[in-house]
């Protein structure tokens, strides 16, 4: 039988058995870390690199040109390579409008920067300066569309987490949940404002998706640390601390799992979106979900699950639990 | 052999899922022959390209419009746009004067209407009325009363609450008696002299030039007709439009309550609304003639003139007229997003090709395949021959996805863009996520030492709840952003439904009834090593033939003289077994 499914029996039993709970002060030092860096680093930084949709930026028009007849994507790269002449390294949205004057977009430039660009593009598309406008314009995703979703997402929160307490018949894992999923958002846009990423809608749209993806792994951990826990009394012979134990030492496997199978898709379009195709939507969205993902199954194992036993530790009942005499077992708790 | 009523139930299930499927390509394929759909998802902006729409304000020479007066119109453009389906429009200012709409598809003239109008709706009572084309200066409107023109106007419905209303009669006694100001707003005094004059030489087609009728809140307004057939002097505004709380569409009850073909917009009044349009209401009980009607006035023109049969307390009024399906709903749209703060109209209208383009989609696409394929794999990989049932749960996850996408795109207007094919490949992975949850579950009661057969069904009651709450989760979501979020958000909580309604779907009618039917099978069932379901490499308990697995924690020199114990006392079973595993070790 392969080594992973003796690993997974061996979890499974309780006769390999991480302290993931034991150890718990080590997992909280390394989140908050990663958190503090998270937020730190941005604001060094000086906050997040909005993409055009947030921020509005230059437009150019350039009419009266015979590209058009070459066929879109031609046309379109000659207004790329001309804008990086003046901005090297700018993502212009190009398109074509009423069949043959070219439209461009880039970010907010400099009134000279504009002149510069409008001097490019009248050259690469042999027309005279006064066939290239300049305009600016605003965001598309304005601030009326962050308001609402900021709201949606608010209210999203309050109705998960009502679901979870009533699901898992206690407010605490609830609680403990959503202090995950807070973790994971922290820490996946952090990614984003440190490294200096661009934020596009798409990016959004990734983070958006986190939220689901994280709740359903910490779902998973919770089921299972529910089962053993139900079972538990004042009577029982584990510890508290011990039943959470082993229920996460048991859905490693699945986690693992779990993880690898939704990294794979994601991967692949990252692969395809990054290599073939440069920045764009397919890339951010799915560098996003990627780290979402990982930071995700993270902090279900090592953040969810001791800060539940953290929040229930000090009930009586709970103190109680395991107090009794002790049968010679193994250090995980199970005793088969 | 007599089928047990779990495999019936399965396979039941699974008939199910095929009948759903066909219902699916009969819905797309009658949207393709009757409703002008195809058989492929419409494609959203990014993707496919569509319409530039640039509308400039109108405002008197010389004053400007504000930053602010922008965005307050591009916040309600967008949710009439919304409200027309979940297509992403691009809605930006340009300029700083301009709005910059974009939307895929060619607009029809009641988008085009719907995005532009004003839509600022007033309340005014009627002071005086008579026939349009009666517009000689000196004639006082004496009309023939036997010619009722006014029955040109469309039918005022029968409304609710006793608001019956007939075609308003033109009453030449309603001559204007000089007095000193006005005392309410019905009170002809507000006539003037000079209004009279107005009002007799008045030509209802110069209200075409567009944004041409606007009157100050507190002063009458002179205006015609939607259809210029009858004008009329109103008083000043009793109710705004901002006032309205609500509004949709309907059909219209006629008095009896049975419901009538005629489309209306229904409105609903905030608090103060329906305290005034009550104090109007009340008023124009007790008038006669002319003066009893009110007037709903939108753009600066009368859509409807009905007259007051008894108080309205509710303050759900409803507006009948010249409407059809789509004109009732444009309006209760627009008139629930509120009026935009100034007039627009439309300086170009152009075509726009796609801003990302095939190659981005083509390589979304081949980005999903190798998601699938890689997927499989490792399916394959942790679970050996259940990776079979990981593959096909994942084809026939793409299948009717493939098929609801299409069809809510036919029906619904869902249009996909670059970053919603994005959310159906990593849908893959959440979809794959089920099964993996649930072959764990089976793992976990094998180990246990049940059955295969016991393992699957224990396996899914456990393993359904954990599917089930996750999914529950993402769907609130789904639903949440939907409602409450504009723009693209919305378009991603619509593919996240979707998702999330299609891994329920494939999960409960087809995973779990090929396990049942799998775990009838002698390979899965009895425990092949290449099944991935094999109890002894799982490290069972139960090993089937009163074998047990070494209990885990006690020192193996126990576990040795244990086991010696065990064999001096074993049961005569128990003998015959060993011995019987025994030959076949030795015949090996």
């Amino acid at each position: 039988m392969s080594k992973f499914t003796r690993f997974g029996n061996d979890l499974y039993t309780g006769a390999r058995s991480f302290d993931f709970v034991g150890k718990r002060r080590i997992w909280y030092a390394v989140a908050a870390l990663f958190v503090i860096l998270a937020i730190g680093l941005t604001a060094l930084r000086g906050g997040f690199v909005f993409g055009i949709e947030f921020r509005g930026g230059s437009e150019f028009r350039v009419q009266g040109t015979t590209a058009v007849e070459e066929g879109t994507a031609a046309a379109t790269a000659i207004a790329i390579d001309a804008v990086n002449t003046v901005v090297a390294g700018s993502n212009p949205r190009v398109s074509i409008v009423g069949g043959d004057s070219v439209r461009v977009q880039t970010e907010q430039l400099t009134p000279a920067e504009t002149d510069e660009v409008r001097a490019a593009l009248a050259e690469a598309y042999s027309v005279s300066v006064s066939e290239v406008s300049s305009s600016f314009i605003g965001a598309t995703w304005g601030a009326d569309i962050t308001r609402q979703a900021i709201l949606a997402l608010v209210v999203f929160l309050a109705l998960a987490s009502l679901v979870m307490a009533l699901y898992f018949r206690t407010w605490k894992m609830a609680a403990a949940a959503i202090v995950a999923l807070f973790h994971d958002l922290i820490v996946t846009t952090g990614v984003y404002g440190v490294l200096g990423l661009e934020i596009t809608p798409a990016a959004v749209i990734g983070f958006l998706t986190i939220l689901g993806y994280s709740l359903y792994d910490t779902v998973v951990v919770f089921d299972k640390v529910r089962e053993n826990t139900s079972e538990d009394g004042v009577e029982s012979r584990r510890t508290f601390a011990q039943s959470v134990n082993l229920a996460v030492n048991q859905t490693l496997v699945r986690s693992i799992n779990t993880s690898v199978v939704a990294v794979l898709p994601t991967a692949a379009i990252l692969f395809i979106g990054s290599l073939l195709l440069g920045a764009g939507t397919l890339r951010d969205i799915a560098l996003a979900l990627f780290i979402g993902t990982l930071v995700g199954t993270y902090s279900s194992i090592f953040l969810a699950a001791p800060l539940y036993v953290h929040l229930r530790e000090n009930e009586p009942e709970v103190k109680k639990q395991g107090m009794r005499p002790r049968v010679v077992r193994t250090e995980s708790g199970a005793v088969r | 052999m007599a089928r047990s009523t779990a495999e019936r139930k399965a396979i039941r299930s699974l008939v199910w899922l095929l009948v759903i499927i066909v219902a699916l390509i009969a819905a797309n394929g009658a949207s393709v022959l009757f409703n002008n759909g195809q058989w492929t998802p419409k494609l959203a902006l990014d993707l496919e390209g569509g319409t530039q729409i640039i509308l400039s304000p109108q405002i008197a020479s010389g004053e400007e419009v504000t930053q602010e007066q922008l965005d307050q119109a591009v916040a309600i453009i967008r949710q009439r746009v919304d409200a027309s389906g979940v297509s992403e429009a691009e809605i930006n200012t340009q300029g700083g004067q301009n709005i910059v709409v974009a939307i895929p598809g060619e607009p029809d003239a009641e988008t085009l209407e719907r995005i532009q109008s004003s839509a600022k709706l007033e309340f005014r009572a009627v002071l005086t009325a008579d026939l349009a084309s009666n517009s000689i200066i000196g004639d006082e409107g004496a009309t023939d009363p036997g010619a009722e023109g006014a029955d040109g106007e469309g039918a005022d419905g029968e409304g609710t609450d006793g608001e019956a209303t007939d075609d308003p009669a033109t009453d030449p006694s309603a001559e204007p008696t000089p007095s000193a100001s006005p005392t309410d707003a019905s009170d002809l005094a507000w006539i003037t002299a000079e209004r009279q004059e107005l009002f007799d030489t008045f030509d209802c087609s110069s209200l075409d030039v567009v944004g041409a009728n606007v009157a100050p809140v507190d002063e009458p307004l002179v205006t015609c007709e939607q259809d210029s057939s009858i004008k009329y002097i109103l008083g000043p505004v009793e109710v705004a439009g901002e006032r309205i709380a609500d509004a949709r569409s309907g059909l219209i009850a006629s008095a009896t309550g049975v419901t009538t073909n005629e489309w209306g917009v229904f409105i609903e009044f905030d608090g103060d609304g329906t305290q005034q349009f009550r104090t109007v209401t009340e008023r124009l009980v007790s008038l006669v003639g002319v003066q009893n009607q009110f007037a709903i006035v939108l753009d600066g023109r009368v859509i409807s003139a009905p007259r007051t049969i008894s108080a309205i307390t509710d303050g759900r009024p409803q507006i009948s007229g010249n409407f059809t399906e789509e004109s009732a709903q444009v309006l209760a749209d627009q008139l629930k997003f509120g009026a935009l703060p100034i007039g627009f109209e439309v300086q170009s209208s152009e075509n726009i090709s796609a801003t990302l383009g095939v190659s981005q989609l083509q390589s979304g696409i081949i980005a999903g395949i190798i998601g699938i394929i890689l997927v499989a794999l490792y399916g394959f990989f942790q679970y050996r021959a259940l990776g079979g049932v990981v593959i096909a749960s994942l084809v026939v996850a793409a299948i009717v996805t493939y098929l609801i996408i299409t069809y809510l795109s036919n029906q619904q207007g869902y249009r996909l863009s670059l970053a919603g094919v994005a959310g159906l490949v990593i849908s893959i992975g959440v979809i794959a996520d089920s099964f993996i949850v649930y072959f764990e579950r089976i793992r976990d009661e094998l180990r246990d030492g049940r059955s295969v057969d016991g393992a699957v069904m224990a396996g899914w009651k456990r393993a359904f709840r954990t599917i089930l709450i996750s999914d529950v989760i993402n769907f609130i979501a789904a639903v949440v952003l939907f409602v409450l979020a504009v723009g693209n958000v919305r378009g991603f909580a619509f593919t996240l439904g979707i998702t999330t309604v299609v891994d329920l779907i494939i999960v409960i009618m087809f995973t779990h009834p090929m396990m049942v039917l799998l775990g009838r099978t002698s390979f899965f069932g009895g425990g092949h090593p290449l099944s991935g379901l094999d109890p002894k490499a799982l490290g069972a308990v139960y090993r089937g033939r009163a074998q047990f697995r070494a209990p885990v924690g006690v020192s193996t020199v126990k576990v040795a003289s244990s086991s010696r114990e065990a064999q001096r006392r074993q049961t005569i079973a128990e003998r015959k077994a060993a011995e019987a595993s025994g030959e076949r070790n030795n015949a090996k």
